[in-house]
Protein backbone atom coordinates (compact mmCIF):
# COMPACT_ATOMS: atom_id res chain seq x y z
CA UNK A 1 0.00 0.00 0.00
CA UNK A 2 3.01 2.31 0.50
CA UNK A 3 3.57 2.40 -3.25
CA UNK A 4 0.02 3.62 -3.74
CA UNK A 5 0.63 6.47 -1.26
CA UNK A 6 3.86 7.39 -2.96
CA UNK A 7 2.09 7.48 -6.32
CA UNK A 8 -0.49 9.87 -4.91
CA UNK A 9 2.19 12.45 -4.16
CA UNK A 10 4.94 11.78 -6.71
CA UNK A 11 5.56 14.30 -9.48
CA UNK A 12 5.77 13.16 -13.07
CA UNK A 13 9.46 14.15 -13.37
CA UNK A 14 10.47 11.74 -10.58
CA UNK A 15 8.50 8.80 -11.82
CA UNK A 16 11.01 7.62 -14.38
CA UNK A 17 13.98 7.53 -12.03
CA UNK A 18 11.96 5.83 -9.30
CA UNK A 19 10.32 3.15 -11.44
CA UNK A 20 11.63 3.18 -15.02
CA UNK A 21 8.96 0.74 -16.19
CA UNK A 22 6.07 2.89 -14.90
CA UNK A 23 6.11 5.17 -17.95
CA UNK A 24 5.79 2.21 -20.29
CA UNK A 25 2.87 0.95 -18.25
CA UNK A 26 1.14 4.33 -18.44
CA UNK A 27 1.81 4.61 -22.17
CA UNK A 28 0.27 1.16 -22.65
CA UNK A 29 -2.77 2.51 -20.88
CA UNK A 30 -2.89 5.52 -23.20
CA UNK A 31 -1.42 8.07 -20.83
CA UNK A 32 1.56 10.09 -22.05
CA UNK A 33 3.10 12.04 -19.19
CA UNK A 34 6.13 13.71 -20.72
CA UNK A 35 4.67 17.21 -21.03
CA UNK A 36 5.23 18.81 -17.66
CA UNK A 37 7.65 17.20 -15.17
CA UNK A 38 6.46 19.31 -12.24
CA UNK A 39 2.90 18.05 -12.51
CA UNK A 40 1.68 15.66 -9.86
CA UNK A 41 0.96 12.24 -11.30
CA UNK A 42 -2.35 12.12 -9.44
CA UNK A 43 -3.50 15.15 -11.43
CA UNK A 44 -3.14 13.41 -14.77
CA UNK A 45 -3.95 9.81 -13.90
CA UNK A 46 -7.25 8.51 -12.58
CA UNK A 47 -7.41 6.81 -9.18
CA UNK A 48 -8.24 3.58 -10.91
CA UNK A 49 -5.15 3.80 -13.10
CA UNK A 50 -2.97 4.62 -10.08
CA UNK A 51 -4.35 1.55 -8.28
CA UNK A 52 -3.42 -0.55 -11.28
CA UNK A 53 0.00 1.05 -11.52
CA UNK A 54 0.67 0.37 -7.84
CA UNK A 55 -0.27 -3.25 -8.39
CA UNK A 56 1.97 -3.44 -11.44
CA UNK A 57 4.93 -1.90 -9.60
CA UNK A 58 4.51 -4.29 -6.68
CA UNK A 59 4.60 -7.22 -9.07
CA UNK A 60 7.51 -5.84 -11.03
CA UNK A 61 9.52 -5.31 -7.87
CA UNK A 62 8.96 -8.84 -6.71
CA UNK A 63 9.72 -10.05 -10.23
CA UNK A 64 12.96 -8.10 -10.51
CA UNK A 65 14.21 -8.94 -7.02
CA UNK A 66 14.30 -12.43 -8.40
CA UNK A 67 16.28 -14.36 -5.86
CA UNK A 68 13.57 -16.93 -5.98
CA UNK A 69 14.26 -20.55 -5.34
CA UNK A 70 15.09 -22.77 -8.25
CA UNK A 71 12.92 -25.81 -8.81
CA UNK A 72 15.11 -28.88 -8.33
CA UNK A 73 12.49 -31.55 -8.06
CA UNK A 74 8.79 -32.22 -8.08
CA UNK A 75 7.09 -34.92 -6.08
CA UNK A 76 3.68 -36.31 -6.96
CA UNK A 77 1.77 -38.13 -4.23
CA UNK A 78 -0.68 -40.66 -5.62
CA UNK A 79 -4.43 -40.33 -5.34
CA UNK A 80 -7.20 -42.38 -6.87
CA UNK A 81 -8.06 -44.02 -10.17
CA UNK A 82 -11.35 -43.29 -11.94
CA UNK A 83 -13.05 -46.12 -10.03
CA UNK A 84 -12.01 -44.66 -6.68
CA UNK A 85 -9.34 -47.29 -5.96
CA UNK A 86 -5.93 -45.90 -4.92
CA UNK A 87 -3.55 -45.61 -7.87
CA UNK A 88 -0.53 -47.89 -7.98
CA UNK A 89 2.20 -45.26 -7.70
CA UNK A 90 2.07 -43.62 -4.27
CA UNK A 91 5.02 -41.28 -4.61
CA UNK A 92 7.03 -40.16 -7.62
CA UNK A 93 9.88 -37.67 -7.47
CA UNK A 94 11.15 -36.18 -10.72
CA UNK A 95 14.40 -34.23 -10.77
CA UNK A 96 15.68 -31.49 -13.04
CA UNK A 97 17.44 -32.97 -16.06
CA UNK A 98 15.23 -36.04 -16.15
CA UNK A 99 13.12 -37.10 -19.10
CA UNK A 100 9.97 -38.90 -18.00
CA UNK A 101 7.78 -40.54 -20.60
CA UNK A 102 4.09 -40.93 -20.02
CA UNK A 103 2.45 -43.86 -21.73
CA UNK A 104 -1.09 -45.16 -21.71
CA UNK A 105 -4.16 -45.57 -23.90
CA UNK A 106 -6.09 -42.54 -25.13
CA UNK A 107 -8.40 -41.26 -22.42
CA UNK A 108 -6.46 -43.05 -19.69
CA UNK A 109 -5.76 -39.88 -17.74
CA UNK A 110 -2.46 -38.56 -19.11
CA UNK A 111 -3.84 -35.04 -19.45
CA UNK A 112 -5.20 -35.09 -15.91
CA UNK A 113 -1.79 -36.05 -14.53
CA UNK A 114 -0.16 -33.18 -16.37
CA UNK A 115 -2.95 -30.82 -15.26
CA UNK A 116 -2.41 -31.92 -11.64
CA UNK A 117 1.24 -30.94 -11.95
CA UNK A 118 0.47 -27.62 -13.60
CA UNK A 119 -2.13 -26.74 -10.95
CA UNK A 120 0.17 -28.07 -8.20
CA UNK A 121 -2.74 -30.16 -6.93
CA UNK A 122 -3.20 -30.18 -3.17
CA UNK A 123 -5.68 -33.00 -2.81
CA UNK A 124 -8.21 -30.67 -4.41
CA UNK A 125 -8.58 -32.13 -7.89
CA UNK A 126 -10.70 -35.12 -9.03
CA UNK A 127 -7.72 -37.48 -8.59
CA UNK A 128 -6.92 -36.46 -5.02
CA UNK A 129 -3.22 -36.16 -5.86
CA UNK A 130 -0.90 -33.67 -4.25
CA UNK A 131 2.27 -32.14 -5.57
CA UNK A 132 5.28 -30.81 -3.70
CA UNK A 133 8.08 -28.67 -5.07
CA UNK A 134 11.55 -29.24 -3.61
CA UNK A 135 9.92 -31.39 -0.96
CA UNK A 136 7.72 -28.58 0.32
CA UNK A 137 4.12 -27.53 -0.10
CA UNK A 138 4.39 -24.99 -2.92
CA UNK A 139 3.72 -21.29 -2.68
CA UNK A 140 0.46 -20.11 -4.19
CA UNK A 141 2.26 -18.11 -6.91
CA UNK A 142 2.62 -21.29 -8.95
CA UNK A 143 -1.13 -21.26 -9.31
CA UNK A 144 -1.98 -17.62 -9.43
CA UNK A 145 0.79 -15.76 -11.21
CA UNK A 146 1.13 -15.74 -14.96
CA UNK A 147 4.86 -15.04 -14.54
CA UNK A 148 5.37 -18.26 -12.64
CA UNK A 149 3.86 -20.94 -14.77
CA UNK A 150 5.18 -24.31 -13.69
CA UNK A 151 4.60 -25.96 -17.04
CA UNK A 152 5.48 -24.95 -20.60
CA UNK A 153 3.80 -26.96 -23.30
CA UNK A 154 4.80 -28.16 -26.74
CA UNK A 155 2.53 -30.22 -28.93
CA UNK A 156 2.18 -31.35 -32.51
CA UNK A 157 -0.81 -29.11 -33.28
CA UNK A 158 0.91 -25.93 -32.25
CA UNK A 159 1.72 -23.39 -34.91
CA UNK A 160 3.17 -19.95 -35.12
CA UNK A 161 0.44 -17.44 -35.90
CA UNK A 162 2.25 -14.12 -35.63
CA UNK A 163 3.31 -12.33 -38.75
CA UNK A 164 6.95 -11.75 -37.77
CA UNK A 165 10.45 -12.84 -38.75
CA UNK A 166 12.31 -15.31 -36.55
CA UNK A 167 14.39 -12.51 -35.06
CA UNK A 168 11.47 -10.16 -34.42
CA UNK A 169 9.56 -12.98 -32.86
CA UNK A 170 12.36 -13.99 -30.51
CA UNK A 171 12.94 -10.34 -29.58
CA UNK A 172 9.29 -9.98 -28.67
CA UNK A 173 9.39 -13.09 -26.53
CA UNK A 174 12.60 -11.98 -24.83
CA UNK A 175 11.04 -8.60 -24.06
CA UNK A 176 7.98 -10.12 -22.51
CA UNK A 177 10.21 -12.29 -20.32
CA UNK A 178 12.39 -9.30 -19.32
CA UNK A 179 15.41 -11.35 -20.39
CA UNK A 180 18.94 -10.13 -19.80
CA UNK A 181 21.28 -10.14 -22.85
CA UNK A 182 18.46 -10.68 -25.33
CA UNK A 183 20.77 -10.57 -28.41
CA UNK A 184 22.95 -13.33 -27.05
CA UNK A 185 19.94 -15.49 -26.17
CA UNK A 186 18.38 -14.97 -29.58
CA UNK A 187 21.60 -16.03 -31.29
CA UNK A 188 21.78 -19.12 -29.10
CA UNK A 189 18.18 -20.11 -29.84
CA UNK A 190 18.70 -19.68 -33.55
CA UNK A 191 21.90 -21.76 -33.49
CA UNK A 192 20.29 -24.51 -31.44
CA UNK A 193 17.17 -24.58 -33.59
CA UNK A 194 19.26 -24.88 -36.74
CA UNK A 195 21.24 -27.70 -35.18
CA UNK A 196 17.95 -29.54 -34.53
CA UNK A 197 16.30 -28.92 -37.89
CA UNK A 198 17.62 -30.75 -40.90
CA UNK A 199 17.32 -27.75 -43.22
CA UNK A 200 18.71 -24.44 -41.94
CA UNK A 201 16.68 -21.21 -41.82
CA UNK A 202 17.70 -17.55 -41.56
CA UNK A 203 16.95 -15.02 -38.82
CA UNK A 204 14.84 -12.99 -41.24
CA UNK A 205 12.68 -15.94 -42.32
CA UNK A 206 9.02 -15.29 -41.48
CA UNK A 207 8.03 -17.72 -38.72
CA UNK A 208 4.85 -18.66 -40.53
CA UNK A 209 6.82 -19.96 -43.53
CA UNK A 210 9.04 -22.34 -41.53
CA UNK A 211 8.58 -26.03 -42.34
CA UNK A 212 7.04 -28.35 -39.75
CA UNK A 213 10.46 -29.58 -38.60
CA UNK A 214 11.91 -26.05 -38.45
CA UNK A 215 8.92 -24.75 -36.47
CA UNK A 216 9.22 -27.60 -33.98
CA UNK A 217 12.97 -26.99 -33.68
CA UNK A 218 12.47 -23.28 -33.06
CA UNK A 219 9.72 -23.91 -30.51
CA UNK A 220 11.89 -26.36 -28.60
CA UNK A 221 14.99 -24.16 -28.56
CA UNK A 222 12.91 -21.11 -27.63
CA UNK A 223 11.11 -22.94 -24.82
CA UNK A 224 14.40 -24.33 -23.51
CA UNK A 225 16.15 -20.98 -23.39
CA UNK A 226 13.54 -18.26 -22.96
CA UNK A 227 10.69 -19.87 -21.09
CA UNK A 228 11.02 -19.65 -17.33
CA UNK A 229 8.80 -22.64 -16.64
CA UNK A 230 10.85 -25.42 -15.05
CA UNK A 231 8.71 -28.23 -16.44
CA UNK A 232 8.34 -28.80 -20.17
CA UNK A 233 5.55 -30.98 -21.33
CA UNK A 234 5.87 -32.47 -24.79
CA UNK A 235 3.11 -34.24 -26.62
CA UNK A 236 5.02 -36.46 -29.07
CA UNK A 237 7.86 -35.32 -31.31
CA UNK A 238 7.20 -36.52 -34.79
CA UNK A 239 10.16 -38.17 -36.42
CA UNK A 240 10.37 -35.76 -39.33
CA UNK A 241 12.80 -32.96 -39.96
CA UNK A 242 14.10 -32.85 -36.40
CA UNK A 243 16.80 -34.58 -34.36
CA UNK A 244 14.79 -35.84 -31.40
CA UNK A 245 17.67 -36.91 -29.18
CA UNK A 246 19.33 -33.52 -29.60
CA UNK A 247 16.01 -31.81 -28.82
CA UNK A 248 15.78 -33.62 -25.50
CA UNK A 249 19.46 -32.87 -24.79
CA UNK A 250 18.90 -29.14 -25.29
CA UNK A 251 15.94 -29.10 -22.90
CA UNK A 252 17.78 -31.13 -20.29
CA UNK A 253 20.89 -28.95 -20.58
CA UNK A 254 18.73 -25.93 -19.61
CA UNK A 255 17.77 -27.61 -16.33
CA UNK A 256 14.27 -28.54 -17.36
CA UNK A 257 12.17 -31.40 -16.16
CA UNK A 258 10.87 -33.00 -19.34
CA UNK A 259 7.57 -34.88 -19.39
CA UNK A 260 6.76 -36.49 -22.68
CA UNK A 261 3.52 -38.19 -23.65
CA UNK A 262 4.31 -40.62 -26.43
CA UNK A 263 3.36 -43.84 -28.18
CA UNK A 264 6.62 -44.03 -30.10
CA UNK A 265 8.89 -46.85 -28.87
CA UNK A 266 12.11 -45.01 -29.75
CA UNK A 267 11.05 -41.86 -27.97
CA UNK A 268 9.81 -43.85 -24.98
CA UNK A 269 13.19 -45.56 -24.64
CA UNK A 270 14.99 -42.22 -24.78
CA UNK A 271 13.39 -41.34 -21.44
CA UNK A 272 15.01 -42.06 -18.09
CA UNK A 273 11.80 -43.64 -16.78
CA UNK A 274 8.27 -44.06 -17.98
CA UNK A 275 5.04 -43.73 -16.10
CA UNK A 276 2.25 -46.06 -17.15
CA UNK A 277 -1.21 -44.52 -16.89
CA UNK A 278 -4.31 -46.65 -16.75
CA UNK A 279 -7.91 -45.99 -15.79
CA UNK A 280 -7.09 -42.50 -14.54
CA UNK A 281 -4.24 -43.54 -12.28
CA UNK A 282 -0.46 -43.96 -12.37
CA UNK A 283 -0.22 -47.73 -12.53
CA UNK A 284 3.54 -48.15 -12.39
CA UNK A 285 6.91 -46.57 -13.11
CA UNK A 286 9.14 -48.51 -15.47
CA UNK A 287 12.85 -48.01 -15.86
CA UNK A 288 14.17 -49.07 -19.26
CA UNK A 289 16.11 -52.31 -18.93
CA UNK A 290 19.52 -52.97 -20.46
CA UNK A 291 17.82 -55.21 -22.95
CA UNK A 292 15.51 -52.40 -23.96
CA UNK A 293 18.45 -50.07 -24.38
CA UNK A 294 20.19 -52.62 -26.54
CA UNK A 295 17.03 -52.93 -28.61
CA UNK A 296 17.05 -49.19 -29.16
CA UNK A 297 19.84 -49.74 -31.69
CA UNK A 298 17.67 -52.16 -33.65
CA UNK A 299 14.64 -49.91 -33.39
CA UNK A 300 16.63 -47.02 -34.77
CA UNK A 301 17.81 -49.16 -37.66
CA UNK A 302 14.19 -50.13 -38.32
CA UNK A 303 13.19 -46.52 -38.21
CA UNK A 304 15.95 -45.57 -40.64
CA UNK A 305 14.75 -48.22 -43.03
CA UNK A 306 11.24 -46.77 -42.96
CA UNK A 307 12.65 -43.28 -43.52
CA UNK A 308 14.58 -44.51 -46.53
CA UNK A 309 11.46 -46.13 -47.96
CA UNK A 310 9.58 -42.88 -47.47
CA UNK A 311 12.33 -41.04 -49.27
CA UNK A 312 12.28 -43.49 -52.18
CA UNK A 313 8.52 -43.14 -52.44
CA UNK A 314 8.89 -39.37 -52.63
CA UNK A 315 11.45 -39.71 -55.40
CA UNK A 316 8.96 -41.66 -57.49
CA UNK A 317 10.58 -45.05 -57.05
CA UNK A 318 8.74 -48.35 -56.79
CA UNK A 319 8.93 -50.33 -53.56
CA UNK A 320 9.18 -53.75 -55.16
CA UNK A 321 12.33 -54.36 -53.14
CA UNK A 322 12.19 -53.34 -49.48
CA UNK B 1 -26.85 -18.19 -5.17
CA UNK B 2 -23.49 -17.16 -6.63
CA UNK B 3 -23.39 -14.96 -9.70
CA UNK B 4 -20.60 -15.04 -12.29
CA UNK B 5 -20.47 -12.56 -15.18
CA UNK B 6 -18.60 -13.83 -18.21
CA UNK B 7 -17.91 -11.67 -21.20
CA UNK B 8 -15.49 -11.55 -24.10
CA UNK B 9 -15.24 -10.82 -27.81
CA UNK B 10 -17.38 -12.88 -30.21
CA UNK B 11 -15.96 -16.35 -30.98
CA UNK B 12 -13.40 -16.17 -28.17
CA UNK B 13 -14.81 -19.38 -26.71
CA UNK B 14 -17.05 -18.17 -23.89
CA UNK B 15 -19.73 -20.81 -24.36
CA UNK B 16 -17.23 -23.67 -24.73
CA UNK B 17 -15.36 -22.60 -21.62
CA UNK B 18 -18.58 -22.24 -19.61
CA UNK B 19 -19.83 -25.65 -20.78
CA UNK B 20 -16.61 -27.41 -19.80
CA UNK B 21 -16.50 -25.64 -16.47
CA UNK B 22 -20.16 -26.37 -15.68
CA UNK B 23 -19.50 -30.09 -15.89
CA UNK B 24 -17.27 -30.01 -12.83
CA UNK B 25 -19.92 -28.22 -10.77
CA UNK B 26 -22.67 -30.51 -12.01
CA UNK B 27 -20.47 -33.43 -10.92
CA UNK B 28 -20.59 -31.94 -7.43
CA UNK B 29 -24.41 -31.93 -7.67
CA UNK B 30 -24.53 -28.14 -7.89
CA UNK B 31 -27.35 -26.56 -9.84
CA UNK B 32 -25.92 -24.17 -12.44
CA UNK B 33 -27.96 -21.94 -14.76
CA UNK B 34 -27.01 -19.60 -17.58
CA UNK B 35 -28.40 -16.37 -18.99
CA UNK B 36 -27.13 -15.79 -22.48
CA UNK B 37 -27.15 -12.23 -23.77
CA UNK B 38 -26.64 -11.63 -27.45
CA UNK B 39 -27.61 -9.14 -30.13
CA UNK B 40 -29.43 -10.59 -33.09
CA UNK B 41 -29.20 -14.33 -32.91
CA UNK B 42 -27.93 -17.18 -30.78
CA UNK B 43 -28.70 -20.85 -30.50
CA UNK B 44 -26.33 -21.35 -27.59
CA UNK B 45 -29.37 -21.69 -25.33
CA UNK B 46 -30.10 -25.00 -27.08
CA UNK B 47 -26.56 -26.16 -26.38
CA UNK B 48 -26.97 -25.42 -22.68
CA UNK B 49 -30.40 -27.03 -22.56
CA UNK B 50 -28.97 -30.20 -24.08
CA UNK B 51 -26.67 -30.68 -21.09
CA UNK B 52 -29.50 -30.07 -18.65
CA UNK B 53 -28.69 -26.50 -17.75
CA UNK B 54 -31.60 -24.16 -17.05
CA UNK B 55 -31.13 -21.29 -19.50
CA UNK B 56 -32.68 -17.98 -20.50
CA UNK B 57 -31.70 -15.98 -23.53
CA UNK B 58 -31.99 -12.28 -24.18
CA UNK B 59 -31.53 -10.69 -27.58
CA UNK B 60 -30.98 -6.96 -27.48
CA UNK B 61 -32.00 -6.42 -31.10
CA UNK B 62 -31.73 -2.74 -31.96
CA UNK B 63 -30.59 -1.72 -28.47
CA UNK B 64 -27.05 -1.42 -27.15
CA UNK B 65 -26.43 -4.93 -25.77
CA UNK B 66 -24.85 -3.65 -22.59
CA UNK B 67 -27.66 -1.26 -21.77
CA UNK B 68 -29.98 -4.19 -22.38
CA UNK B 69 -27.92 -6.35 -20.03
CA UNK B 70 -27.96 -3.92 -17.16
CA UNK B 71 -31.69 -3.29 -17.54
CA UNK B 72 -32.40 -7.02 -17.19
CA UNK B 73 -29.83 -8.52 -14.87
CA UNK B 74 -31.84 -8.09 -11.67
CA UNK B 75 -34.81 -9.97 -13.18
CA UNK B 76 -32.40 -12.71 -14.26
CA UNK B 77 -31.02 -12.96 -10.73
CA UNK B 78 -34.55 -13.34 -9.38
CA UNK B 79 -35.25 -16.03 -11.98
CA UNK B 80 -32.11 -17.89 -10.90
CA UNK B 81 -33.11 -17.76 -7.24
CA UNK B 82 -36.58 -19.04 -8.10
CA UNK B 83 -34.99 -21.94 -10.02
CA UNK B 84 -32.97 -22.79 -6.91
CA UNK B 85 -29.68 -22.31 -8.72
CA UNK B 86 -26.43 -22.55 -6.79
CA UNK B 87 -24.59 -20.63 -9.49
CA UNK B 88 -25.96 -18.33 -12.18
CA UNK B 89 -23.66 -17.46 -15.07
CA UNK B 90 -24.38 -14.49 -17.29
CA UNK B 91 -22.72 -14.70 -20.68
CA UNK B 92 -22.46 -11.67 -22.94
CA UNK B 93 -20.35 -10.63 -25.90
CA UNK B 94 -18.33 -7.46 -25.77
CA UNK B 95 -19.10 -6.19 -29.19
CA UNK B 96 -17.82 -2.65 -29.26
CA UNK B 97 -14.73 -3.31 -27.08
CA UNK B 98 -16.07 -0.62 -24.78
CA UNK B 99 -18.55 -2.98 -23.14
CA UNK B 100 -18.14 -4.21 -19.60
CA UNK B 101 -21.09 -5.85 -17.92
CA UNK B 102 -19.25 -6.36 -14.63
CA UNK B 103 -20.91 -5.52 -11.34
CA UNK B 104 -18.93 -4.61 -8.26
CA UNK B 105 -18.51 -7.48 -5.78
CA UNK B 106 -19.63 -9.99 -8.43
CA UNK B 107 -17.05 -12.32 -9.98
CA UNK B 108 -16.07 -10.86 -13.36
CA UNK B 109 -14.51 -13.06 -16.03
CA UNK B 110 -13.19 -12.01 -19.42
CA UNK B 111 -12.56 -14.66 -22.09
CA UNK B 112 -10.09 -13.79 -24.82
CA UNK B 113 -8.26 -15.98 -27.30
CA UNK B 114 -4.63 -16.41 -28.26
CA UNK B 115 -5.42 -16.05 -31.95
CA UNK B 116 -6.87 -12.59 -31.64
CA UNK B 117 -3.51 -10.85 -32.06
CA UNK B 118 -1.07 -9.46 -29.53
CA UNK B 119 -2.44 -5.94 -29.65
CA UNK B 120 -5.94 -7.06 -28.81
CA UNK B 121 -5.50 -6.86 -25.02
CA UNK B 122 -4.79 -3.17 -25.45
CA UNK B 123 -7.78 -2.65 -27.71
CA UNK B 124 -10.28 -4.22 -25.39
CA UNK B 125 -11.24 -1.66 -22.82
CA UNK B 126 -12.91 -2.09 -19.43
CA UNK B 127 -14.12 -5.57 -20.29
CA UNK B 128 -10.53 -6.79 -19.89
CA UNK B 129 -9.19 -4.10 -17.59
CA UNK B 130 -11.75 -4.51 -14.84
CA UNK B 131 -12.08 -8.30 -14.87
CA UNK B 132 -11.08 -10.41 -11.85
CA UNK B 133 -10.15 -13.41 -13.96
CA UNK B 134 -8.94 -13.44 -17.55
CA UNK B 135 -9.34 -16.76 -19.32
CA UNK B 136 -7.12 -17.22 -22.37
CA UNK B 137 -8.36 -19.81 -24.84
CA UNK B 138 -7.09 -21.63 -27.94
CA UNK B 139 -3.69 -22.19 -26.37
CA UNK B 140 -3.43 -25.63 -27.91
CA UNK B 141 -2.79 -24.32 -31.40
CA UNK B 142 -0.21 -21.58 -30.85
CA UNK B 143 3.37 -21.87 -29.68
CA UNK B 144 4.47 -21.66 -26.05
CA UNK B 145 6.24 -18.38 -26.82
CA UNK B 146 3.10 -16.80 -28.25
CA UNK B 147 1.12 -17.91 -25.23
CA UNK B 148 3.68 -16.30 -22.95
CA UNK B 149 3.79 -13.07 -24.95
CA UNK B 150 0.00 -12.87 -25.07
CA UNK B 151 -0.37 -13.50 -21.34
CA UNK B 152 2.21 -10.85 -20.57
CA UNK B 153 0.29 -8.35 -22.73
CA UNK B 154 -2.88 -9.16 -20.81
CA UNK B 155 -0.98 -8.76 -17.57
CA UNK B 156 0.22 -5.30 -18.61
CA UNK B 157 -3.33 -4.16 -19.24
CA UNK B 158 -4.80 -5.76 -16.12
CA UNK B 159 -2.09 -6.51 -13.56
CA UNK B 160 -4.65 -7.40 -10.89
CA UNK B 161 -6.40 -10.16 -12.77
CA UNK B 162 -5.71 -13.79 -12.36
CA UNK B 163 -4.78 -15.14 -15.78
CA UNK B 164 -5.70 -18.72 -16.58
CA UNK B 165 -5.47 -20.86 -19.69
CA UNK B 166 -8.55 -22.92 -20.46
CA UNK B 167 -9.08 -25.08 -23.51
CA UNK B 168 -12.73 -25.04 -24.51
CA UNK B 169 -12.41 -28.21 -26.59
CA UNK B 170 -10.43 -30.55 -24.35
CA UNK B 171 -11.47 -28.84 -21.13
CA UNK B 172 -7.87 -28.47 -19.99
CA UNK B 173 -7.83 -25.91 -17.17
CA UNK B 174 -11.61 -25.93 -16.74
CA UNK B 175 -11.55 -27.86 -13.47
CA UNK B 176 -9.16 -25.32 -12.02
CA UNK B 177 -11.37 -22.49 -13.24
CA UNK B 178 -14.47 -24.14 -11.76
CA UNK B 179 -12.96 -23.98 -8.28
CA UNK B 180 -13.15 -20.19 -8.44
CA UNK B 181 -16.83 -19.98 -9.37
CA UNK B 182 -18.04 -20.75 -5.90
CA UNK B 183 -15.64 -18.33 -4.22
CA UNK B 184 -17.87 -15.26 -4.43
CA UNK B 185 -20.46 -13.98 -1.98
CA UNK B 186 -24.04 -15.17 -1.95
CA UNK B 187 -26.26 -12.86 -3.97
CA UNK B 188 -29.92 -12.29 -3.24
CA UNK B 189 -30.29 -9.27 -5.43
CA UNK B 190 -28.09 -6.96 -7.49
CA UNK B 191 -30.41 -4.04 -6.89
CA UNK B 192 -28.42 -1.14 -5.49
CA UNK B 193 -25.10 -2.60 -6.62
CA UNK B 194 -23.01 -0.60 -9.04
CA UNK B 195 -21.42 -1.36 -12.37
CA UNK B 196 -17.62 -1.42 -12.32
CA UNK B 197 -17.49 0.84 -15.33
CA UNK B 198 -20.03 3.11 -17.00
CA UNK B 199 -21.76 1.74 -20.09
CA UNK B 200 -20.83 3.01 -23.57
CA UNK B 201 -22.50 6.38 -24.11
CA UNK B 202 -25.29 6.70 -26.62
CA UNK B 203 -28.36 8.67 -27.52
CA UNK B 204 -27.88 10.52 -30.74
CA UNK B 205 -30.38 10.77 -33.56
CA UNK B 206 -29.14 7.45 -34.99
CA UNK B 207 -30.01 5.67 -31.74
CA UNK B 208 -33.56 6.80 -32.34
CA UNK B 209 -33.83 5.41 -35.85
CA UNK B 210 -32.38 8.14 -38.06
CA UNK B 211 -30.95 6.68 -41.28
CA UNK B 212 -30.02 9.75 -43.32
CA UNK B 213 -26.39 10.87 -43.48
CA UNK B 214 -25.29 14.48 -42.98
CA UNK B 215 -24.71 17.01 -40.22
CA UNK B 216 -28.21 18.35 -40.29
CA UNK B 217 -29.57 14.96 -39.26
CA UNK B 218 -27.11 14.49 -36.40
CA UNK B 219 -28.37 15.47 -32.98
CA UNK B 220 -27.57 14.66 -29.40
CA UNK B 221 -24.38 12.90 -28.37
CA UNK B 222 -22.42 13.26 -31.62
CA UNK B 223 -18.66 13.46 -31.90
CA UNK B 224 -16.63 14.44 -34.95
CA UNK B 225 -13.25 12.99 -35.88
CA UNK B 226 -10.35 15.39 -35.96
CA UNK B 227 -9.02 15.15 -39.49
CA UNK B 228 -6.81 18.24 -39.28
CA UNK B 229 -7.66 21.46 -41.15
CA UNK B 230 -7.92 19.87 -44.58
CA UNK B 231 -11.64 19.26 -44.32
CA UNK B 232 -14.30 21.88 -44.36
CA UNK B 233 -15.96 22.61 -41.06
CA UNK B 234 -19.44 21.21 -41.08
CA UNK B 235 -19.95 20.72 -37.37
CA UNK B 236 -23.43 21.51 -36.31
CA UNK B 237 -23.94 23.91 -33.42
CA UNK B 238 -26.29 21.31 -31.97
CA UNK B 239 -23.42 18.87 -31.38
CA UNK B 240 -22.04 18.61 -27.93
CA UNK B 241 -19.63 21.52 -27.29
CA UNK B 242 -17.54 19.31 -25.00
CA UNK B 243 -16.49 17.23 -27.97
CA UNK B 244 -15.12 20.12 -30.02
CA UNK B 245 -11.46 19.45 -29.23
Amino acid sequence: MDIRKELASIIVGDLNSRWPYATTFLAKNDLEIEDDPSLKLSEVASDELLDQLAEFITEMESFLSDDEEVVDEITIFGGNCKNGEPEGVRELTIRVGEVICIVGPTGSGKSRLLADIEWVAQNDTPTGRSVKINGKTPESKWRTSSEHKLVAQLSQNMNFVMDLSVEEFLTLHAESRQTENPEEKIQQIWNDANALAGEPFALDTPITSLSGGQSRALMIADTAILSKSPVVLIDEIENAGIDRQKALDILVSQDKIVLMATHDPILALMGDRRVVINNGGMKSVVEPSEKEHANLVDLRALDNRMMKLRHRLRMGERLDEV
Amino acid sequence: MKLVTVSGPPSSGKTSVILKTLEHLQAQKLNVGVVKFDCLYTDDDEIYRKVGVPVKKGLSGALCPDHYFVSNIEECVQWGIKENLDVLVSESAGLCNRCSPYVREILAVCVIDNLSGINTPKKIGPMLKSADIVIITKGDIVSQAEREVFASRVHRVNPKARIMHVNGITGQGSFEFSTLWTDGDEVETVEGKKLRFSMPAALCSYCLGETRIGSEFQMGNVRKMDLGDTTRQTADPMTSPKESK
